[in-house]
């Protein structure tokens, strides 16, 4: 699958019947870590100093509002609906500002280092 | 108090004599009924804004706008109505909520007859102006008088989104100059 600019997976929570939006089912790699990334009164919580290649960011929507997670370069596209919990899986190092597609005032910057630790 | 919610909205909407002859609580505000009608009232407003627009409006990110308040407000409202059935609250009309109502309708009849860019500048430039003059009230009255707590939570949680909506109707009105 073409991503651009970043390879990445979204799995879909049980909530949601929403399919994977893009690339290989994502299986963290060894020392992968998951962060937990809470929407909450029309903010996106804290966020994960730096991520390495291949952990995960859990996005937990935990508005009455449709948001997204939307990277301004489209590397992922997260749209989640009231309650919703998706992951995004990063596999490519790089800078990644994003946004909510519906909100734009809601942002946040992800950076993803490489695999060293 | 309920005076100040409807100076507010006259402010904005110009509405005529919304001032204060519904019964007031203890503290001479508005009652939680009151809150709950005029809080239930000013987003049914503008969704009915929203949809006007997005008959109307050709501009992408005007219509993208218009569909955010529809979607958001419809939310709210959703939550207000849940509540106030759980609390066993009927909402209770009053002067404030029918001066909004008044004036959001000529609006509506006003906006009606424009169309392209003027359709848009007067939609967007008015969702400024309701934003703010609701985002005061919320600030100054209903949130400060709502007694209920999960009513009050909910007031808040309303006002973090309808600033957000004040924001982004603020850049949208810049772009369209």
């Amino acid at each position: 699958m073409k991503t651009p600019h970043l390879w990445f997976a979204v799995l879909a929570g049980a909530a949601l019947a929403a399919a994977p939006v893009a690339a290989p089912a994502a299986k963290p790699a060894p020392k992968a870590a998951i962060y937990t990334v809470t929407l909450k009164d029309m903010k996106f919580g804290p966020l994960p100093a730096t991520l390495h290649v291949g952990d995960t960011i859990e996005w937990v929507n935990s508005d009455i509002f449709l948001h997204s997670a939307t990277a301004k370069d489209k590397a992922f596209d997260v749209e989640l609906k009231p309650g919703a919990h998706l992951w995004t899986t990063f596999h490519r190092a790089g800078t990644y500002p994003f946004t909510c597609r519906y909100h734009p005032g809601m942002t946040g910057t992800l950076v993803v280092a490489d695999q060293a630790r | 108090m309920l005076k100040a919610i409807g100076f507010a909205a006259a402010v904005v909407l110009a509405a005529s004599g919304a001032n204060a002859q519904a019964a007031p609580s203890k503290s001479g505000g508005p009652n939680d009924a009151q809150i709950a009608h005029i809080a239930y009232t000013a987003g049914g407003l503008d969704v009915a804004a929203g949809k006007q627009a997005l008959a109307k409006s050709q501009n992408k990110a005007v219509r993208d706008f218009a569909q955010e308040m529809v979607r958001d407000h419809t939310a709210v409202n959703d939550q207000a109505l849940a509540l106030v059935k759980k609390l066993g609250v009927t909402p209770q009309d009053n002067p404030t909520s029918q001066g909004l109502s008044k004036d959001a309708a000529a609006k509506l009849a006003s906006y009606a007859k424009l169309s392209g860019k003027a359709f848009d500048k007067a939609y967007v430039d008015n969702e400024v102006a309701y934003h703010k003059t609701v985002n005061g009230a919320l600030s100054t009255v209903l949130i400060p008088d709502a007694q209920n707590g999960e009513l009050k939570g909910l007031l808040q949680t309303g006002l973090k989104l309808f600033t957000e909506h004040q924001l982004h109707a603020e850049h949208l009105a810049m772009s369209l100059k």
